[in-house]
């Protein structure tokens, strides 16, 4: 027990900054695809607009038909996307982190379908528009939550039983937004499918501000409680053992989390297994030395993104992007399940 | 004498309904290896836990050094009390080296980055536990033993003036029992750590406290240093065994042996040691 070497000390201190810059790197580019992806996705669609002609409507110039298309159609539609993606992706990845359970995705234990009910509610029953149906949203998401806990509680909770509790309260509430869906015959199927499975048409960009202002103000203050997050990974009595407050950082977490998927949801609704997926794909890409947060709102961003534009001009028949990424997220759901049979599960 | 590290007054404690600890009193000496024992389920996890602040008792109070834990911030409490539970959970992908780093958590704040001070507490705690060769692997990379010394190594650089251990031996190959009491051991010798552990090897908490406590029933039953703890009387009463307790030859500290049912039947077993050829059994 004496004092290390010097060279030892050097040694960890240049892994440790391998490692930060590996994932600087990769978080790079995530960034870079990202831009590119919200680029393409304003360059192409029903018709080609090079990117020249993009960047000028951008900077304000009137374009005569491409203008149109480009500001109204694809940009609001490309803004949302990414906001939406990068809630989910952060709200996924914190409770999955925090309840050590890939499972434990709020579109999975049907927080994202509570905010999606909530949302139906407030627009079909209560009439209400804008941020108001946000504040639904987020009630309901928020009850969801508290509802979970409290029936999968006896004396502590489990993982598993939260899951499960959680599984059957989503398919509970998926069938009370499909019966307040169907109390609003002029509903579009468009507009039914929004509310069922997630789709960003007919966005628009005023409706991207307060989604910004909910992923700057969350999204940062669960960025904030990063390094208790990855304590909490070693399980609770560790995590505490080591200075981690518990209680305190539950509450931050779940609050923050369930906003960001409310807020989201409230906007596109619950674009499907984004914030299951989101996680796990962005761990696969940086290991798992290091928050994963940031890394996780990328993916998710990038997969709302580019799922979105699949399910308009890369399929055969246009599919809302909730349809894309459900069809991604099942198999990957199915597989933990199976996998989770033989072992016990993390990320 | 010396001054007491951790104080233990009148604990009762459970969980919900059930009460797990009654009136538990103890003294931890500082600077001194304390090993408690006892039956399964006799309540030694759950004293840990009230020591270590992570179960409220519903009487009773732990001093730390004369301060009440329970009224501590937290992250002031995790920089003087370490604390590692029976079977800790290591996530999954995680290095060796970003494992042991968790330690430092509590030096962290908010804005605080990573310092030189957690940089060498780290190097310190892996070259201790012999892992500094190790320190890129993962932790499902490595063996049980190995993995042990790793949750120490965490234990380490988190640098605290007491470590709390909940049964840090089970799971392990002889030697690497060994292995981890003598590296505490050395912690508790050269750092003036101390240390108390719950040990379910009575030979081995004999042989490696400076006091041993044996519970019963959710009470400390005795404490005090080994050599007048560990006798066939407190052996009978608090685990139910008969034994025969002697002068260990290598530590001249008590040993036990175990009699149980078939231990007094050497003549009958005496035949085998000369059957060289035959096997005893089948
Ligand atoms: N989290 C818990 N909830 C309820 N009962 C528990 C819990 N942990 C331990 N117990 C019970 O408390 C008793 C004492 O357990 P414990 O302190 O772990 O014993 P030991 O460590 O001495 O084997 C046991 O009967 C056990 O079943
Ligand atoms: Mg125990």
């Amino acid at each position: 027990m004496n004092q290390p070497p010097l060279n030892a000390i050097s040694h960890f201190r240049h892994i440790r900054r391998a490692n930060t810059q590996h994932r600087v790197r990769i978080m790079a580019v995530l960034f870079a695809c990202l831009l590119a992806g919200v680029l393409l996705t304003l360059m192409l669609g029903q018709s080609f607009t090079p990117l020249t002609t993009v960047l000028r409507i951008l900077g304000g110039a009137e374009v005569p038909g491409a203008g149109f298309t480009v500001r109204e159609l694809r940009l609001p539609r490309a803004v949302v996307s990414v906001l939406v993606g990068a809630c989910f992706g952060l709200g996924g990845i914190a409770f999955q982190t925090m309840l050590r359970n890939p499972l434990a995705s709020p579109d999975i234990i049907g927080i994202s379908t509570g905010a999606s009910t909530g949302a139906v509610f407030a627009i079909v029953v209560l009439s209400l528009s804008g941020p108001a149906v946000s504040m639904v949203a987020i009630a309901a998401g928020l009850g969801v939550a508290l509802l979970i806990y409290t029936l999968s509680w006896r004396q502590g909770v489990t993982g598993g039983r939260l899951i499960l509790i959680g599984i059957g309260l989503a398919a509970m509430l998926q069938s009370i937004t499909a019966y307040l869906l169907m109390r609003a015959p002029s509903w579009t199927l468009q507009e039914a499918l929004r509310w069922l499975t997630g789709s960003v048409n007919g966005v628009q960009l005023d409706q991207a501000l307060p989604l910004l202002i909910a992923l700057l103000l969350f999204g940062g203050l669960l960025l904030s409680r990063h390094r208790d997050l990855e304590t909490l990974r070693m399980g609770d009595d560790l995590a505490a053992g080591l200075g981690v407050r518990l209680a305190v950082t539950r509450v931050i977490v779940v609050i923050t989390a369930v906003a960001l998927v409310a807020f989201a949801t409230a906007v596109s609704g619950p674009v499907a297994f984004v914030a299951f997926l989101s996680g796990p794909i962005a761990a696969r890409l940086m290991g798992r030395n290091g928050s994963l947060l940031m890394p996780a709102a990328l993916v998710g961003a990038l997969l709302v993104l580019l799922g979105d534009y699949a399910g308009q001009f890369l399929l055969p028949a246009r599919y809302p992007v909730g349809i894309v990424t459900g069809v991604l997220g099942a198999p990957y759901l199915l597989y933990l399940i199976l996998r989770d049979n033989k072992t016990r599960g993390s990320l | 004498m010396s001054a007491c590290s951790l104080l233990a007054q009148g604990l009762v404690a459970g969980y919900g309904e059930r009460t797990i600890l009654y009136d538990v009193n103890l003294s931890v000496p500082a600077g001194q290896t304390t090993a408690i024992v006892g039956a399964n389920a006799c309540g030694k996890s759950t004293l840990l836990r009230v020591l270590s602040r992570l179960l409220t008792p519903s009487q009773g109070s732990v001093l730390l050094e004369g301060n009440a834990i329970h009224q501590l911030p937290t992250r002031h409490l995790a920089q003087q009390l370490g604390f590692l539970p029976q079977s800790p959970i290591a996530p999954e992908g995680i290095s060796v080296l970003e494992l042991v780093s968790r330690g430092r958590h509590p030096h962290q704040g908010l804005f605080k980055r990573w310092s030189s001070a957690d940089e060498v507490a780290v190097a310190d705690a892996l070259a201790a536990t012999h892992l500094s060769e190790l320190a890129e692997r993962h932790m499902d990379e490595l063996s049980g033993g190995q993995r042990q010394r790793v949750w120490i190594a965490m234990a380490l650089a988190q640098q605290t003036k007491v470590l709390l251990l909940d049964e840090p031996t089970t799971f392990l190959d002889i030697n690497h029992q060994i292995d981890v009491l003598d590296l505490l051991t050395d912690l508790n010798r050269q750092r003036g750590t101390t240390i108390v552990m719950v040990l379910h090897e009575l030979n081995l908490a004999a042989r490696y406290a400076d006091q041993l406590v044996a519970m019963a029933n959710g009470k400390v039953y005795a404490a005090g240093p080994p050599g007048e703890i560990l006798t066939e009387q407190m052996v009978r009463e608090v685990f139910g065994l008969e034994s025969r307790v002697i002068e260990d030859p290598v530590t001249g500290k008590p040993m036990m042996i175990p009699i149980g049912r078939h231990g007094g039947i050497h003549t009958a077993n005496a035949p085998c040691s000369q059957h060289k050829k035959a096997p005893c059994f089948g």
